[in-house]
């Protein structure tokens, strides 16, 4: 029983692990794929390592007046993104980490990040720093009651807000066609989107002073603090990626702790993105980016997309 | 009865008419009347189809007809129709500003809500399997009366009147299998004859008060008013 509760540990960091050090993989095959589509020659996939293990290795330059905020914030930053890079089931769902922490507290995480990103943001008193932030709260509070609605739509499904224990229960009823969560996953997945900085709320690729919401909050990092935070920042799109992927199409994610189950969990988990992330290309490739005041317009329209997913439920789907 | 239990068969007729519901909310959004009426005519697609999946699972071949009648006039020939005649007003390349989307589609899931309080009752007297989505066919007229109300282009008021006429086919779809045929037949034929004299409607509308925005018709007059 001690054994097995070790091992049971042992796996869980384990696929925090392997959540964390692929997530710069996921972002090059993104690259490579939108490369392609735009007819160019794409990057090697191992470039985001190359860039991350570049800026580990640069020296760190930091403002005059910068308080320990600035210092602190790309390491609280990349610590709640492995927090919650250990709360989503990415491989196996019967691990010890799953039963500590829910899907609400996976979008406090997602929150407390944002939070100390701002704040950092505003110590150095630049322009761009508060520009930025403002932009980034006032987006973020569109897009967390859309991502809410979106996840407790399947919380009712399943009865309970516990990620593991929503994919256990979508794998028992196998396929059933819920329209519920056709508006679920489209409005998570706009959600996603924003959240991340992607095409139309942000332009991942460029340092256009008139657009760029999450790239004017990290301006002034430089070095290793800018790795930890662009290391962040990929985990964070990796997590929602895995979370688009295991609670829609749950299939091939492994309930038992075998190793063929792992085995099977770990292709299915990379098949699956693998197919997310050309989608996300090209969906970026045939959008042009919005207008900062068209965005509240997309935020609600993803809103409107997660509340008709709750309401389908409760009209269609029960009773 | 809960989903899970039901025959994929029948969950797809949920996931056709909640597509149908959201198509209702897309043209409260849409501002150019190109758009609309592509929404107008997916509409029909998707209540054409949710016909034909009520007909094979309730074994009832009559609606097979309406079914088929559904995709040739709605998704077809009445959009075709509307399509030629915003290309020849001229009225393609117009934008009508919404004057407040969101709070639109806001009202809109309050319809729903309100449709939903107003099913129950009538859910709870029925045994079909298509039961829970009545409260969705009213839903769907009450929000194309609600398309009606927001917008002031005489075109984008024709669609809403059509939506109107979608939702109350679905109505009669999911709580009684269809109307009579003979029913159905004429009010195909009727909204056929609608779309027409619409049409005429348009022009004469126009060449009288040279647009196309109802509320220009607050300054016609009785000719000798003093």
């Amino acid at each position: 029983m001690e054994l097995s509760l070790f091992a049971n540990w042992f796996l869980a960091g384990l696929q925090t692990l392997l959540l964390i050090t692929l997530a710069p993989l996921l972002l090059g095959w993104i690259r490579a794929c939108k490369a392609m589509l735009h007819n160019h020659a794409p990057a090697s996939l191992w470039q985001p390592y190359r860039d991350l293990r570049k800026f580990f290795r640069k020296e760190v330059v930091v403002a005059d007046g910068a308080s320990w905020l600035f210092r602190a914030t790309p390491y609280i930053v990349l610590g709640t993104m492995i927090l919650s890079a250990g709360v989503v089931p990415l491989v196996a769902t019967d691990l010890p980490t799953a039963a500590i922490a829910d899907v609400i507290v996976l979008t406090s995480f997602f929150a407390l990040a944002r939070f100390f990103s701002a704040l950092a943001a505003m110590d150095t008193g630049t322009a761009f720093g508060g520009m930025g932030a403002s932009r980034e709260m006032m987006l973020s509070s569109l897009a967390e009651p859309a991502m809410l609605m979106a996840v407790f739509t399947l919380s009712m499904t399943a009865s309970t807000t516990n990620l593991s224990s929503t994919i256990e229960y979508l794998l028992q009823h196998g396929l059933v066609l819920r329209p519920s969560f056709i508006f679920a996953a489209l409005g998570l997945m706009m959600v996603a989107i924003a959240e991340t900085g992607r095409i139309p709320i942000d332009n991942p690729s460029t340092h256009l002073e008139l657009t760029m919401v999450h790239e004017a909050m990290i301006l002034e990092y430089s070095g290793r603090h800018l790795g930890l935070i662009e290391w962040a920042h990929q985990i964070k799109l990796m997590v929602y990626g895995v979370l688009i992927a295991n609670l829609f199409i749950p299939w091939g994610i492994a309930t038992t702790l075998t190793p063929e189950a792992l085995g099977i969990g770990v292709l299915a988990i990379i098949g699956k993105l693998m197919i997310l992330g050309l989608v996300l290309a090209v969906y970026e490739t045939t959008l042009a980016k919005l207008r900062l005041f068209r965005a509240p317009d997309y935020l609600s329209f993803a809103f409107l997309l997660s509340l008709l997913g709750m309401l389908s439920h409760v009209i269609l789907e029960v009773g | 009865m809960n989903i899970v239990n039901l025959s994929h068969y029948e969950q797809a007729i949920f996931v056709l008419s909640a597509l149908v519901l959201y198509t209702s909310f897309s043209m409260l959004a849409q501002s150019r009347l190109f758009n609309l009426i592509n929404v107008f005519a997916w509409q029909g697609t998707l209540l054409g189809m949710t016909a034909a999946l009520v007909a094979f699972i309730s074994n009832q071949p009559h609606l097979y007809i309406s079914a088929l009648l559904t995709l040739v006039l709605k998704a077809w020939l009445i959009p075709w129709m509307l399509r030629k005649q915003v290309m020849r007003l001229k009225l393609q390349r117009e934008i009508e500003t919404l004057a407040t989307p969101t709070l639109t589609s806001l009202a809109g899931v309050g319809l729903v809500i309100f449709s939903y309080y107003i099913a129950l009752p009538i859910k709870s007297l029925s045994n079909s399997i298509t039961r829970n989505t009545i409260s969705e066919s009213l839903a769907i007229v009450l929000l194309a009366m609600l398309l009606i109300i927001t917008r002031r282009q005489a075109v984008s008021q024709v669609v809403g009147f059509m939506a109107i006429e979608n939702g109350l086919f679905f109505a009669a779809l999911v709580s009684t299998y269809g109307m009579p045929m003979i029913v159905e037949l004429g009010i195909a034929f009727d909204v056929l004859v609608a779309a027409v004299l619409f049409g005429v409607f348009f022009f004469e509308m126009r060449s009288s008060i040279d647009s196309l925005d109802v509320d220009q018709m607050n300054r016609l007059h009785e000719v000798d008013k003093r």
